[in-house]
C-alpha cells in the first residue's frame, strides 16, 4: 500500500490499529520537517475537558506521550469537566499564571482574545492541507482576522430516539419538522413513553435544543450587528411551540443538567431526547443494555418554519495562552493533534462522540462502520455559532454561559412568566451584555 | 565608684535621649513589630480582597480586563433586575429557615446528647457524621435520593402505595426550595448540636441541683439555667451558621445550578455564575458586595441581641 497523504486520510481508521509504533515513527519524522520547532527545554502543561467516552481519553493520552517521545517537550494534561474549564482559563488569563494551554467550549478564547497566542499560521497550515475548515468552526476561532484558537472538534447535541417507540407511534421515520416532532412528542406520551429535553441549567443539552427552538422559529438573540431582537412575534413563536413541547415531556425536566437525559434514557424513562451519542456508546458498553442500544437510532434536528437546520452544537476549541513562554511548542503540538495520522485514530475513538472540522475527515470510516453513526458526521457543517446572527465573541459568551435565552423558556414553560414578560426579561439581560 | 561616676558625668552630661532611643526601647514599638506578620496577613487575604472585591463592583471589569469606573451603575442595574431580587428573596428564605430549624434541632439534639445513656460517647460521635462527610460528597447522594426518576423516596412512598408518580423534588420551585433547605439542615445540624453540647457540660450541675430543690420543673430548668447559661456559645454558634448559610454555594451549585427557573438560585451562586462563567467581574463583585449588610446585620443581631446579658453585666 502507498502510504501517501491521501492515502493516509482516507485510511485513518486503518492506521488507528497501527497506533503504537507506527505512531511514534510518524512523531518523529513530522517533528524533524514541522514547520514549528519547540524552545529548548519546552514543558507544557493543558487543562482539557474530561472525556465522555475513556477510548478517546487512551487515544489521547498516547498521541501526546508520541509527541513528547519525539520532541522531548513534556506535556501535563489536567481534566475538568467541560464547564469548568472556562472559569479556569478565566483565572489564568485573570492572573498571567496557569496552564499554557487550554482546551474548552464554544467561544472560550473570545472571552480574552487579548490573551491567546495568533495561531493563524497554525490553522492556514492545517486548513490548507486537510481540504479547508467548516464555517462554523472559522467563525469561533477568528477574531479580527487573526486565529486564537484552533477548532479541534465538535460534540454533536442531535435526537436520540427508541425505535420500536417510534414505530409504536405510528411512524415510519423519526420526524424531519418541528410541527411533525410535536405529533410524534404527543403520540409517544400517549403510549406512555415520553421523551424529555433539559430545561435545567444544562449547558451542553439544554442550550443546544433551546437555541435551536429559537432559531427554527426565526427567533435571534440579536441581529448581524448585535442589536438585541430577542423580544419579537418569532421568539413568541418559539415559546409557544417549547410549550407545547414540554407539555408532552417526562415530568421533571426543568431541573434536568447535562446528565439526566442520560440516566433517564438508559433507564427506559424516556424514548426521545437530544445528547451526543454517548448514550448509545454507554448502552453498548453495557451488557445489560445491549437491547436500548440495537433499538435506538439517531437523527438531526427537526427543521422548523425558517426552512433549514438551526442545530447549535458543542465546539471544542484549544487555546495557547499569551502568558506561556513555549509559544512554538503549543503551536507545534496543536499542528501535531490534528495530523491525519493522529487525528484519524483518535476521532475513530471517540465512537462518533467528536466531530471534525476539517473537511478531509469526513471520510473517516468511523462515519459509515455503522450507521447509527453517520448523523454525527455532519454536525460541524450543520452547527450555527452561539452567537446566532451577531459576533460570536465574549457577548455572546456571556449570554450563553449567563442561560439567558435557556431561563427564558424555562420561566414561560413552567408559567412563571408570560411569553411577553419572558421576553422582556431576557431583552433587558441581553441588553446590557450587547451595550 | 561614685565618684568616678559623678565626675565623669561632671566632665560630658549625658545627652538627651533622642527619639529613637525612646523607640528603641518603647513597649509599644516592640508590640506593632510583633503584630507585623499578623497584620500583614489579615491585609494581603482579608482585607485585600475584601476591598478589591467591593472596588471590583464599581467597575465594569471582565475577566482578563480590569475595566473602567462606573459608579453605581451595576447597583442600578441590580435594583431593577427582577432575577437579583428573586434570588435575594431565595438567600433570605433559604437562610432563615435553614438556620431556625438547624437550631432548634440542633439544640434538641444537644439536650440530648447531653443526658446519660448507653453508649454516649458512640453516638456523640455517629452524630458528626453528616458534618465531616465532605460538602460535595453529601450533595451527589441528596442528587440521587432527589432524581425525579431514580429517587429512593419516591420508590420507597411507590412501593409502600402512598403515591402513584415519582415526586418531583427539584423540577417544582417549592419542592426544589424545600429539598435544599432540609439537605443543608441536615448537614449544618452535627456543628448546632456538637458546639451546644460542648456548652451544656460547662453548666455546672450543681445549679441545676440548687433548682430541684427549690422545686424548679424541667421547663424552669432549662428557660431559667440552661438558656441563659448558653447564650453566650449560641450567639457564637449561631453567627457562624447563618454565614455558613447565607453564603452556601456547593450544595446548590450540585444540586440544582440555582433551578428550576433560578427557584434555588443563592446570591453566591449568581454571583459566580455572572462573574466567572459569564465573564462580567463587575456585576458579580456587585451581587457579592450586596450581601455584606445582610451579613453585618446577621452578626449585629445576634451579638447584640443574644448577647444582651453579657453586654448588661459589663
Amino acid at each position: 500500500m502507498n502510504f501517501d497523504r491521501r492515502s493516509l486520510i482516507k485510511g485513518g481508521a486503518a492506521l488507528g490499529l497501527g497506533a503504537g509504533t507506527g505512531l511514534l515513527d510518524f512523531a518523529k519524522a513530522w517533528a524533524q520537517t514541522a514547520p514549528w520547532k519547540p524552545e529548548a527545554g519546552a514543558q507544557l502543561s493543558m487543562l482539557r475537558w474530561k472525556y465522555f467516552v475513556q477510548s478517546e481519553d487512551d487515544a489521547f493520552v498516547k498521541m501526546i506521550e508520541a509527541f513528547t517521545a519525539a520532541t522531548g517537550v513534556k506535556v501535563q494534561i489536567s481534566r475538568e469537566s467541560y464547564e469548568d474549564v472556562q472559569p479556569k482559563a478565566s483565572v489564568a488569563a485573570n492572573t498571567g499564571a496557569g496552564p499554557d494551554m487550554f482546551w474548552g467550549l464554544y467561544s472560550l478564547p473570545h472571552l480574552f482574545p487579548q490573551k491567546c497566542v495568533d495561531v493563524s499560521d497554525v490553522a492556514d497550515y492545517l486548513g490548507k492541507k486537510y481540504g479547508g475548515w467548516v464555517d462554523s468552526a472559522v467563525q469561533y476561532s477568528q477574531s479580527g482576522g487573526k486565529w486564537i484558537g484552533i477548532p479541534v472538534c465538535y460534540s454533536g447535541n442531535l435526537m436520540n430516539y427508541r425505535v420500536s417507540v417510534m414505530q409504536k407511534a405510528g411512524f415510519k421515520e423519526f420526524p424531519k419538522t418541528t410541527d411533525a416532532f410535536l405529533e410524534y412528542a404527543k403520540a409517544t406520551k400517549a403510549n406512555g413513553s415520553p421523551g424529555g429535553f433539559a430545561l435545567g441549567h444544562a449547558s451542553g443539552d439544554g442550550n443546544g435544543w433551546i437555541y435551536w427552538c429559537l432559531w427554527a422559529f426565526g427567533g435571534q438573540h440579536v441581529d448581524k450587528n448585535d442589536k438585541v431582537t430577542i423580544n419579537s412575534p418569532e421568539t413568541e413563536k418559539a415559546l409557544n411551540y417549547a410549550k407545547a413541547l414540554y407539555d408532552q415531556m417526562v415530568p421533571g425536566t426543568v431541573a434536568w443538567n447535562d446528565s439526566f437525559n442520560n440516566k433517564a434514557f438508559l433507564a427506559n424513562e424516556i424514548s426521545w431526547t437530544n445528547n451526543g451519542i454517548s448514550i448509545y456508546v454507554a448502552a453498548n458498553n453495557d451488557p445489560t443494555k445491549k437491547e436500548i442500544a440495537a433499538d435506538m437510532d439517531h437523527a438531526y434536528m427537526p427543521v422548523g418554519p425558517v426552512g433549514k437546520p438551526t442545530e447549535l452544537h458543542l465546539m471544542y476549541p484549544v487555546l495557547a495562552m499569551s502568558h506561556t513562554k513555549y509559544p512554538m511548542a503549543c503551536k507545534a503540538l496543536m499542528a501535531f493533534m490534528l495530523e491525519a495520522q493522529n487525528f484519524n485514530p483518535w476521532i475513530e475513538s471517540a465512537r462518533g462522540y467528536l466531530t471534525h472540522c476539517l473537511n478531509a475527515y469526513d471520510s473517516n470510516p468511523v462515519w459509515t462502520a455503522d450507521p447509527k453513526r453517520t448523523v454525527y458526521r455532519d454536525v460541524a457543517k450543520r452547527s450555527l455559532t452561539a452567537g446566532g446572527q451577531g459576533s460570536v465573541g465574549e457577548k455572546a459568551a456571556a449570554a450563553i454561559a449567563d442561560f439567558v435565552i435557556l431561563d427564558m423558556f424555562a420561566s414561560f414553560c413552567t408559567g412563571r412568566d408570560d411569553a411577553k414578560s419572558a421576553m422582556r426579561v431576557a431583552e433587558r439581560q441581553l441588553t446590557r451584555i450587547y451595550r | 565608684m561614685a565618684d568616678i561616676a559623678m565626675r565623669a558625668g561632671a566632665k560630658a552630661p549625658p545627652r538627651e535621649p533622642t527619639a529613637w532611643d525612646r523607640l528603641k526601647v518603647n513597649r509599644n514599638w516592640l508590640g506593632f513589630w510583633f503584630m507585623v506578620p499578623a497584620m500583614a496577613f489579615l491585609i494581603l487575604f482579608l482585607a485585600y480582597p475584601l476591598v478589591l472585591g467591593v472596588w471590583l463592583s464599581f467597575t465594569d471589569a471582565r475577566i482578563g480586563r480590569t475595566g473602567n469606573f462606573v459608579g453605581l451603575e451595576n447597583y442600578e442595574w441590580l435594583a431593577e433586575d427582577s432575577n437579583f431580587w428573586l434570588v435575594v428573596f431565595n438567600t433570605v428564605f433559604y437562610t432563615t429557615v435553614a438556620s431556625v430549624a438547624k437550631f432548634a434541632i440542633g439544640l434538641y439534639l444537644a439536650l440530648l446528647l447531653n443526658e446519660r445513656m448507653p453508649f454516649k460517647a458512640m453516638i456523640r460521635a455517629l452524630v458528626l457524621i453528616p458534618f465531616i462527610v465532605p460538602t460535595v460528597l453529601s450533595a451527589i447522594a441528596f442528587w440521587w435520593i432527589y432524581d425525579s426518576n431514580f429517587s429512593i423516596v419516591s420508590w420507597g412512598l411507590r412501593e409502600m402505595g402512598l403515591i402513584e408518580g415519582n415526586i418531583n423534588f427539584l423540577g417544582d420551585v417549592w419542592n426544589a426550595r424545600w429539598s435544599v433547605i432540609f439537605a443543608n439542615v441536615w448537614r449544618g445540624i452535627p456543628f448546632i448540636a456538637i458546639t451546644l453540647l460542648a456548652g451544656l457540660q460547662t453548666v455546672s450541675p450543681s445549679l441545676y441541683e440548687a433548682a430541684t430543690i427549690d422545686g424548679a420543673s424541667s421547663w424552669q430548668r432549662f428557660r431559667y439555667i440552661t438558656y441563659p447559661l448558653l447564650t453566650p456559645i449560641i450567639a457564637v454558634v449561631m453567627t457562624f451558621s447563618v454565614l455558613f448559610t447565607f453564603t452556601d454555594f456547593q450544595l446548590i451549585w450540585v444540586l440544582t445550578r440555582g433551578g428550576p427557573v433560578n427557584a434555588t438560585h443563592l446570591m453566591a451562586t449568581l454571583s459566580y455564575q455572572r462573574a466567572i462563567l459569564g465573564g462580567n467581574l463587575g456585576e458579580g463583585a456587585a451581587i457579592s458586595t450586596a450581601m455584606i449588610p445582610f451579613l453585618l446585620a446577621a452578626i449585629m443581631i445576634s451579638w447584640f441581641g443574644l448577647q444582651r446579658r453579657t453586654w448588661q453585666q459589663g
